[in-house]
């Protein structure tokens, strides 16, 4: 949609999170190392608990780094972008120019809104990103009245450390749309035409309604006599293209006005704030990589609206790539090599949601089995725990995911401790039941021979549950394998993203992109814990549970 | 029966000892003010029907059942919760269905506490050697799990089990209790053999009289939570403390003793 309204989703600098990742690492096989240590090294039985452990976090450790490596070619220039097609599109345009001026640069895409790409740029971990002059005088610089020039803006962000380009030569803002052939025949060209014609139908969506810059504020500054009545704005395009209405709020390049034949009319009273399209970037490229922010300033009222409607029809509605839009727009070849595209962007975003599943179940099954233990041996302590984990898991996943911002801000971490609480429940309650369903007479036995709490636990007790302990765990991962798919909301990447993208595309083999890979995962996952399960439960309980 | 004068200087000299001891269940009193001393190197048998608290009272002797009033005794001392570790060891426990862990073979087993208190392998295998020998037990064995053996072999199992610190003290909860009879026959003999050559203090729960009998000549019937009669066979015959033990020798009248 649109830079002003789409600021809820965000991400942070992927190189950013395989660093977190691999910052757990350490702690996470200290914490195994400590329980493990207990039980003397030199038990036979205890091996097992010891290849379980090391086995885990293995599996932990590789998926924590494979993003590392992944991420590991550092480029001169990094380039963001916001989740919406316009934003993308005009970060492969900076991207492109850049590697025609001999630039090595990155695009990072779809990272999420306002609020991250500026504290990504602030923080270095991207150079530049588009940018709309509404929300930098809306969102960013607050003591800068609405409306100031550019010339003011840029001498504001400089306290920043960021420098902002002259207006790449569209306003984004909003505007009323109405059918190109009936404002030809009404001879509607502007906002004020509207008001001869008080038998039109208006529908606007219901923030535009609601908002004081909105509806009530153009009605009285251009005096309509017209009502207008609320819509969801997806729908609205399509009741203005079958004539249920005849004019809507929209944004001045939105991609459905070249499809559907719009004419945007002129906001002759200049009442909309104007989102001039800009580029914002760190000003240490002045001296890291001038030759890069020349290759911006260039770009500096090249592109006008039709120009940037036209591109984002061809991506969104057409369904062409914003490489190739961008690419065909600055009239240079795109990259050789887009058919192992394919499966580099696959094996990305396999990476990225192996990583979010391991390193939150690991790190669950490191508090989870401890938790079950404690609650199979206090009651009453256990049906708190119980109770509690059970709560969690009643949290809708996207308002758990969204909870988790405050804590940890935006990216992998939020989405793993979201996936890790998730994944709480089904370890704790069946490592209790594991527990608490071994024969007394077992125990007993145990406590008769004279053997300490702690070495029943770990040779009798934790052995016998084994086999409830990995049910538990493979449930978790089955699910954590399709709720991390909401990951890509807050930013963390997976699966999720071409998902995601496919969404607002409306592209059904994008979503095949990330649905299909998420499904065969989770049926992997499947496999992978019955042979887990299979090769760790003792031979012992095999034959008792073949008797 | 309440405990005499002389009873007390007996029980420093007792390997396991009630004084008074009692345990409730709610209101139902398992156990009731029950004072009995075991001797060392003797083998004692705790009679009863079900439910007559015959277990419980086994049970409160390895602090698997605290008493709720009254003390139990171990070598003299009463019985602690720090000391319980230590009393378990000079205890070996074996149940009716053996209690063996179906996750870990026979030697596994065997080798679960003395490895736990820093034994060697080979020290372990030499003694899981001898209690096999001691048992009838093939070494064979030692490699499978216990759900590949008959009855007869667990049991044999959780005696060695029960056996490998060499411990003074012998509890058994009906061990033969699961048996068929032509299995239980044979171990009668072979366990009265082991427990004669071993010098152990034995204390065993049975409900079988004549099993009972076999094993020993000290008898204590037990009901409803109090002992009814601590004696030999003849005792009870001769002089039945109470019409029940006439009832439940009468319960019995078939067994070839009492033809």
């Amino acid at each position: 949609m649109n830079g002003i309204s789409n600021e809820i989703l965000v991400a942070r600098h992927p190189c950013a999170s395989g660093a977190a990742f691999a910052g757990l690492q350490p702690r996470t096989s200290k914490a195994t190392r400590r329980a493990s240590g207990r039980d003397g090294a030199g038990n036979p039985c205890c091996r097992l608990w010891h290849v379980v452990g090391a086995g885990l976090l293995t599996f932990a450790a590789l998926l924590g780094l494979l993003p590392l490596v992944a991420f590991a070619q550092q480029p001169t220039v990094v380039i963001g972008s916001k989740n919406f097609t316009e934003s993308v599109v005009l970060g492969e345009i900076a991207r492109l120019s850049a590697r025609e001026h001999g630039i090595k640069a990155e695009h990072r895409r779809s990272l999420g809104g306002t609020r991250i790409l500026w504290r990504a740029l602030e923080g270095g971990e991207i150079d530049a990103y588009p940018e709309y002059t509404g929300t930098i005088t809306h969102e960013l610089l607050r003591n800068v009245p609405p409306g100031a020039s550019i010339g003011v803006l840029r001498a504001h962000l400089k306290a920043f450390g960021i420098g902002i380009t002259d207006p790449l030569g569209f306003n984004n803002t909003y505007a009323i749309g109405m059918r190109a052939d009936e404002a030809r025949k009404l001879h509607i060209r502007s906002i004020s035409d509207l008001a001869r014609h008080p038998d039109l139908k208006l529908a606007f969506s219901n923030e535009f309604m609601n908002r004081a810059d909105g509806w009530p504020g153009l009605k009285q500054a251009y005096h309509l006599p017209t009502d207008a009545r609320g819509m969801d704005h997806a729908l609205a395009y399509r009741a203005l293209a079958s004539g249920a209405v005849d004019a809507i709020d929209l944004y001045g390049t939105d991609a459905e006005i070249a499809y559907y034949h719009l004419r945007v009319l002129k906001d002759d009273l200049h009442y909309f704030p104007r989102y001039d399209a800009v580029y914002l970037y760190r000003l240490d490229l002045d001296e890291r990589a001038p030759a890069f922010v020349a290759a911006l300033n260039d770009l500096t009222g090249s592109i006008d609206a039709p120009q940037m409607r036209a591109m984002n029809k061809a991506v969104k509605i057409d369904g062409m790539s914003e490489t190739i839009a961008a690419a065909n727009f600055l009239g240079i070849e795109p990259e050789s090599g887009n058919g192992s595209a394919f499966w580099q962007r696959i094996g990305d975003y396999t990476l990225q949601h192996l990583a979010l599943v391991g390193i939150s179940l690991s790190l669950a099954i490191v508090l989870a089995v401890p938790l079950g233990v404690l609650a199979a041996r206090r009651r009453r302590l256990g049906q708190v725990v119980l109770g509690l984990t059970g709560i969690l898991q009643t949290v809708p996943s996207l308002a758990l995911f969204v909870f988790m911002i405050p804590l940890f801000g935006i990216g992998a971490e939020p989405a793993i401790a979201a996936l890790f609480l998730y994944s709480l429940l089904p370890i704790v309650r069946n490592t209790h039941a594991g527990l608490t369903g071994i024969q007394p007479s077992l125990l007993e036995s145990a406590a008769a021979l004279g053997l300490p709490p702690r070495v029943r636990l770990w040779r009798v007790e934790l052995p016998l549950a084994l086999r409830s302990i990995l049910a538990g765990v493979k449930i978790a991962a089955v699910i954590n394998v399709g709720t991390a798919t909401l990951g890509a909301l807050i930013g963390a990447g997976g699966y999720g993203q071409p998902i995601l993208t496919g969404i607002r595309l409306d592209s059904i083999p994008l979503i095949m992109e990330g649905a299909v890979p998420a499904a065969l995962l989770a049926l992997v996952m499947q496999g992978v814990f019955e042979l887990i399960e299979r090769a760790l439960t003792p031979r012992g309980l095999r034959l008792r549970a073949m008797a | 029966m309440p405990a005499s004068p002389e009873s007390s200087t007996k029980l420093s000299d007792s390997a396991f000892a009630l004084v008074h001891a009692t345990r409730a269940f709610g209101t139902t009193r398992a156990v009731d003010d029950v004072s009995v001393a075991f001797d060392r190197g003797r083998t004692s048998i705790l009679i009863g029907s079900s439910g007559s608290g015959k277990s419980t009272l086994l049970r409160m002797l390895l602090g698997l059942e605290w008493p709720t009033a009254g003390e139990v005794l171990c070598d003299g001392e009463p019985l602690r919760r720090e000391t319980l570790p230590g009393v378990r060891r000079r205890v070996g426990y074996v149940i009716q269905d053996g209690g063996l862990f179906p996750h870990l073979t026979v030697l596994g087993n065997l080798a679960l506490l003395p490895r736990h208190l820093g034994w060697s392998h080979s020290r372990v295998r030499e003694r899981a050697r001898d209690l096999a020998r001691l048992a009838h037990l093939h070494e064979d064995l030692f490699n499978r799990f216990p759900a590949e053996l008959s009855g007869g072999q667990r049991q044999r199992i959780a005696l060695m089990r029960a056996l490998m610190l060499d411990p003074p003290t012998l509890l058994l909860d009906e061990p033969l209790g699961a048996l068929d009879p032509l299995v239980r026959h044979g171990l009668q003999d072979e366990l009265r053999e082991i427990f004669r050559s071993l010098g152990k203090t034995v204390i065993m729960v049975t409900h079988d009289l004549a099993e009972a009998a076999f094993f020993s000549d000290r008898l204590i019937l037990l009901r409803r939570g109090r002992v009814l009669q601590d004696g030999s066979l003849d005792d009870f015959r001769r002089n039945p403390a109470d019409p029940f033990v006439r009832e439940f020798l009468a319960a019995h009248r078939t067994l070839p003793g009492a033809a």
